[in-house]
């Protein structure tokens, strides 16, 4: 019982990093109508920064306004200087072009930093573990990470359901033209969009420094999982990001401790111990099939 | 097929023999991953490489060579195009270079059906060793699977009676845990294969210490096995089940990323910067010279790979177009390896000692890979048997 409440938590863990960043993603994609594929580049550069400005200074937490910032400011030069021009042109302009920027931004990382991956230690506060429950003990840190996602997604929900700028977002993802026929600055509109799903990017990225490592690439194989996200939770929706991020990230952690133990025993261990690892990384992307199936614009669809 | 390829390569090999000015530089094509995560592999490979050439100003063997490099980005078509390019646009005859079995297997075919040589600093998958070795084609690092036969034999060693096998679900990923498991005498209570792009290892942790087993073997290459090692420790199971790994998990690179997270892992290798032979010493004091990053066993193979060529060039005078004599020259390992003995068995891979280490604190206070003692003397592998050359 303990093994499957840490499972649990583990599941929900990998959720709230996956929705800071489908929330950005589904943002640019829902409102901007972009396919941002260099939103990975935004998380690595925020790895980065933090994660260096914190090996400088020593301290963990003067990592945090550093990604950030580093985070923002990539976002929305990127915003102004590439994917502007990119708005009107059709999907695959837009892939190129930020597939383009992925590679850039992997180059430059490798150019300033090297190739050898970097190292940042959890803040002491946060390095022991936790015992929740008798027998449960859980990182520390790991649940600091749940409770920042939960509190990020809980600002998420009073800005946008809250502010007027909030509603200008709810409004773009709905009915673009509409909005911009209104008079709303749809430039300026953009650019705080862009620029708050590469903050959320940065966060996610600098958080995720001390579990994996600070290396070249490691946004791209974060990206995948978040495009799955997107779109299980339906295009352009906040919320549908909240609840996918939570269902994959318990889904896949669920299958990757369980199916092999499970097909054991109906078959050989080690034809088990091969099916269960295939299928546990095919089942996202079976659960997103399924889910296309029944509802094709997603769980929570922005144009309903 | 063999008659087809003998003509073919005999064919090349008249074509070839057009005599080339005596002073031209012997090139050398080197394959190899530098960009993406891997990328420090292919670096070191090549830095060390290097460093033979430079310690004899741009010769090997006294004979001048010239080194070609290009990043395959650890795509095995890549690999192959540039070798395709190499062979018939640069005409070059002797190859190196290539990180990854599935690079390796899809390159070194055309190269050896090409009659040119291929001296691999690092992949051996097990294919090549066996029922596909060739003649042209020389391995200096190890057989694949013995990195994880000499950590399965350090487990017995150590007394450990139970194990969880951990590693990525691909070929060399299944090659390690077979390979541990032949020479591992306990029972194996947990196998679990995880994704090759996996980063975030917090269910199988939950696994391991549900199955409390006397020790874990896990092999995750390069950021893998630091993102592994760290989770291990935060889980707080590095105090309570120890671990048993071979180099590839244990490199220099991540040894100095994970830290003290890394203290007390049994590390098994053929190699380490600690060795007392006179080669060992002068590489390790030249590559601190020249390079300010930690010194890994990538960038050990790659410097006796050079110097295994070195010794093969010197022996024919700089000739590599007289395929027979630069083949059974490369046969002879006429070279002082960093690791001590060294010879070739007769699939043309190394016959070799493999050492058990350990992680301690080093003398400038960060943790250091300490040679503590043999697994293996003149160790080969499983599959020479099935070679016939």
């Amino acid at each position: 019982m303990t093994l499957f409440l840490e499972q649990v938590l583990n599941g929900l863990q990998l959720g709230v990093m996956l929705f800071l960043m489908a929330a950005g993603l589904t943002l640019i994609f829902g409102i901007m109508g972009i396919i941002n594929l260099a939103h990975g580049s935004i998380y690595m550069i925020g790895a980065y920064a933090g994660t260096y400005v914190a090996m400088e200074t020593g301290v963990y937490y003067a990592g945090i306004p550093a990604a950030l910032a580093a985070a923002a400011l990539t976002g929305a030069a990127m915003e102004f200087l590439v994917v502007r021009r990119l708005y009107k042109r059709d999907h695959l302009d837009q892939v190129l072009a930020t597939f383009a920027l992925i590679l850039i931004s992997n180059q430059v990382i490798t150019l300033i930093f090297g190739r050898q991956p970097l190292f940042v230690g959890l803040p002491s506060a946060l390095s022991g573990s936790v015992e929740l429950l008798p027998g449960l003990f859980y990182p520390s840190y790991r649940l600091a990470i749940i409770a920042v996602g939960l509190l990020v997604a809980l600002g998420l929900y009073l800005v946008i359901n809250r502010t007027r700028i909030g509603m200008l977002v709810r409004a773009g993802s709905t009915n673009r033209d509409m909005v911009r026929a209104l008079g709303v600055d749809i430039r300026m509109l953009y650019t705080i969009v862009f620029g708050l799903g590469a903050l959320l990017a940065g966060l996610a990225g600098y958080m995720a420094g001390p579990i994996l490592a600070v290396q070249v690439g490691m946004g791209e194989q974060i990206l995948i999982t978040t495009f799955v996200v997107v779109v299980i939770g339906g295009v352009g929706s906040i919320r549908g990001a909240f609840f996918a991020s939570l269902i994959i990230g318990v889904f896949d952690t669920m299958l990757r401790a369980y199916l092999p133990g499970f097909l054991r025993q109906i078959m050989a261990g080690s034809e088990a111990d091969a099916l269960g690892a295939g299928l546990s990384s095919m089942g996202i992307y079976l659960l997103m099939a399924l889910v296309l199936l029944v509802r094709p614009k997603g769980l929570f669809p922005a144009h309903s | 097929m063999t008659l087809r390829k003998t003509i073919l390569a005999g064919v090349l090999a008249a074509a070839a023999a057009t005599p080339l000015a005596a002073q031209e530089p012997v090139k050398i094509g080197m394959i190899t991953t530098l960009s993406g995560p891997a990328g420090y592999l292919g670096q070191d490979i090549r830095d060390g490489f290097q460093l033979a050439i430079d310690a004899e100003d741009g010769k090997l063997g006294g004979v001048p060579v010239e080194l070609m490099v290009e990043d395959d980005s650890l795509k095995p078509g890549n690999g192959r195009q540039i070798a395709d390019r190499y062979l018939n646009n640069e005409g070059v005859k002797l190859f190196t270079g290539i990180v990854f079995s599935n690079v390796a297997g899809a390159t070194v075919p055309d190269i050896v059906d090409a009659g040119a040589f291929y001296i691999s600093p690092n992949a051996a998958p097990s294919n090549f060793a066996g029922k596909e070795c060739n003649e042209n084609y020389f391995v200096v690092s190890w057989q694949n699977d013995s990195l994880h036969e000499s950590a399965g034999q350090n487990a017995t060693n150590l007394g450990y009676k139970t194990a969880f096998v951990l590693a990525p679900n691909y070929q060399a990923g299944k090659d390690a845990i077979s390979g541990f498991k032949r020479f591992f005498k306990g029972d194996i209570v947990g196998e679990v294969y995880t994704r090759l792009d996996q980063t975030d290892f917090a269910a199988e942790m939950a696994q391991i210490r549900d199955a409390a087993p006397d020790v874990v073997f896990q092999f995750h290459p390069g950021g893998l096995g630091i993102a592994f090692l760290r989770q291990y420790q935060q889980a707080g199971l590095l105090e309570t089940v120890p671990m048993v790994v071979a180099e590839p998990s244990m490199d220099a690179v991540i040894l100095n990323a994970v830290g003290d997270a890394a203290k007390g892992v049994n590390v098994s290798s053929h190699w380490n910067t600690d060795f007392e032979n006179s080669a060992n010493e002068g590489f390790v004091a030249a590559w601190k010279e020249a390079y300010d990053r930690p010194l890994t066993y990538y960038a050990s193979q790659g410097y006796d790979a050079a110097r295994a060529i070195a010794a093969a060039l010197k022996a024919t005078g700089g000739s590599v177009d007289d395929a027979d004599a630069f083949r059974n020259a490369m046969r002879e390992a006429a070279f002082e390896s960093v690791r001590g003995d060294f010879a070739f068995g007769p699939n043309q891979h190394p016959v070799q000692d493999w050492f058990s280490l350990k992680v301690v604190d080093g003398e400038d206070g960060k943790p250091a890979l300490k040679t503590v003692g043999t697994v293996f003397e003149d160790h080969g592998d499983v599959y020479a048997a099935e070679c016939s050359l």
